[in-house]
């Protein structure tokens, strides 16, 4: 597929250029043949290399670039013209889902099925802050992991399922919905939580909460690490944060949120980000005016 | 309601916006009887601070009459009917730095406060009107105002003082008495202020007052 995209944008630039209507653009003049020398390289890399896994995460990437300058070209043109891109981008989106369900593929069956021993695939996250509550409010709270996505940007929810265990739901990166069972396997009281991932679970993840007294006297340090085996490895990682999902920024506005939450009694909004823990998109935010009646009776969601 | 709003660089039009709504259990709606432009809302309009949008209500000096409150809000704190001035920067009045009175460094009051540190190393309080930097909060050059934490900030006028005699406690007063405050003016200080505007002259009227000195 690389090698005959690659020929056609490289061979036949003003026909791929109408096709996808932008042939009223120069700028496409250049580009659309660079895609076409990028495709060859991909080409090249799956026909040729041993590594196949990694070069089936080259095309992922190069359909996130793709993808992101179809938005571009879209933004800017209306009728006939849009309508084609339209097309394209539909085409694109179907063949980014194609590739990206590959290279998972490819990249699991290359690696030894050890859970948790996969090089490269495991994230940890560290973040503090301090609150200004003492540490067995601040641990009590957390403990009753039901609040969580309170102020978690990612957990939809939390269930208690037992004394130890619960049942954990967070929508992922691309829209799609994770679900876990978890439980707690180091409790000190005031002090420590400690939690992983159990059974088959999408994501497994495992993480560590501590409670410090703050020099104050007053407040609690509140020190996280989370650590995540994430689909598709480092590459994985880095076409999401490509389309805006940075976790570290993601865990420091979660502890932020928590903060919020203990210290005033709820997650603050404002006019650009009304919807408290949903404000993963940081910019651009709707603008700082008042919410329409029609906004607010959507919600978050829209 | 009508809003002054930011329409790109150097460009703002008054526009037919929404009112505001209570979002949080603190607020306060407050009816705008009197508004300033300050001289840092410069800044904004010609793009120099960054994270402007189209559609931005401006506005961070401003003060009237409250017309609803949230279900958090004490009522012996604030009430429908109280005429108030509400101070620029918003403050949640329970983290460290509102506990210290460094009310401009609260630390819960921005939910942008990420943006903000990235650009400035460390974040700031929540700001009305004042970019997606310091929260995004609507601005009070408008009709009606959204007032967060409405039981921490906002100065209850109780007296018959006129909108005029108080309206600059909201931002520019403070300014330029913390200006006089900061210079440690001893009796025997000979003061010059560098630029007579509205800052300058209350920076010269606040060090008359700190101090009995020569101008």
């Amino acid at each position: 597929m690389s090698l005959g995209l690659g020929v056609a944008q490289l061979a036949a630039p003003d026909r791929v250029r109408r096709l996808s209507g932008v042939d009223d653009s120069a700028t496409s003049r250049t580009v659309v043949p660079l895609v076409g020398a990028r495709e060859l390289v991909h080409a090249a890399g799956l026909l040729t290399s041993r590594r196949k896994g990694a070069w089936a995460w080259t095309r992922v990437v190069g359909d996130a670039m793709d993808l992101t300058a179809l938005g571009m070209a879209i933004a800017h043109r209306g009728g006939s013209r849009r309508r084609r891109l339209l097309a394209v981008t539909g085409a694109v989106a179907g063949i980014t889902v194609i590739d990206l369900l590959t290279a998972v593929q490819a990249t699991r069956s290359s690696v030894p099925a050890v859970r948790g021993a996969r090089k490269g695939g495991s994230m940890e996250l560290t973040a503090t802050t301090t609150i200004r509550k003492p540490a067995p409010e601040v641990y009590a709270f957390w403990r009753n992991l039901e609040n969580l996505p309170t102020f978690m940007a990612h957990l939809e929810q939390v269930r208690t399922t037992g004394d130890r265990t619960s049942r954990w739901t967070a929508d992922a990166p691309f829209g799609k919905d994770v679900g876990w069972d978890a439980e707690i396997i180091e409790e000190v009281p005031g002090e420590k939580l400690a939690w992983r991932s159990t059974g088959n679970a999408d994501v497994p993840n495992a993480g560590t909460i501590r409670f410090l007294p703050a020099p104050d006297g007053v407040s609690t340090e509140v020190h996280v690490v989370l650590v995540y085996d994430i689909p598709g490895g480092t590459i994985g990682k880095a076409v999401a944060k490509y389309f805006g999902e940075e976790p570290h920024q993601q865990l420091d506005d979660d502890l932020r949120r928590l903060k919020q939450v203990l210290e005033t009694g709820e997650v603050v909004r404002s006019d650009g980000a009304p919807w408290g823990k949903r404000a993963r998109k940081e910019f651009p935010q709707r603008p700082a005016q008042p919410l329409s009646d029609d906004e607010l009776a959507k919600g978050a969601d829209a | 309601m009508r809003a002054n709003t930011w329409a790109g660089r150097n460009k703002v039009e008054v526009r037919d916006v929404p009112d505001p709504k209570i979002l949080n259990s603190r607020d306060a709606i407050v009816r705008i009887t009197s508004t300033a432009i300050c001289g840092s809302d410069l800044h904004l309009v010609d793009g120099y601070v960054p994270t402007m949008q189209d559609g931005d209500v401006m506005g961070h000096e401003f003060m009237g009459e409250v017309i609803e409150v949230g279900s958090g809000v004490s009522r012996d704190r604030l009430r429908v009917g109280d005429r108030v001035v509400v101070p620029f920067p918003i403050a949640c009045g329970a983290c460290a730095a509102c506990a210290a009175e460094l009310y401009s460094c609260c630390e819960n009051t921005n939910p942008n406060a990420g943006i903000a540190e990235k650009m400035f190393g460390h974040p700031v309080a929540g700001i009305f009107g004042y970019s997606h930097l310091t929260g995004g909060f609507a601005g009070g050059q408008a009709q009606y105002a959204r007032v967060p934490f409405a039981d921490v900030g906002p100065l209850k006028i109780e007296s018959d003082l006129s909108d005029e005699q108080v309206l600059f406690l909201s931002d520019i007063l403070p300014t330029g008495y913390m200006g006089a405050e900061m210079c440690d003016i001893q009796p025997s200080d000979v003061v010059a202020v560098w630029g007579a505007g509205p800052v300058g002259q209350f920076a010269m009227d606040s060090a008359r007052t700190v101090s009995y000195t020569h101008l």
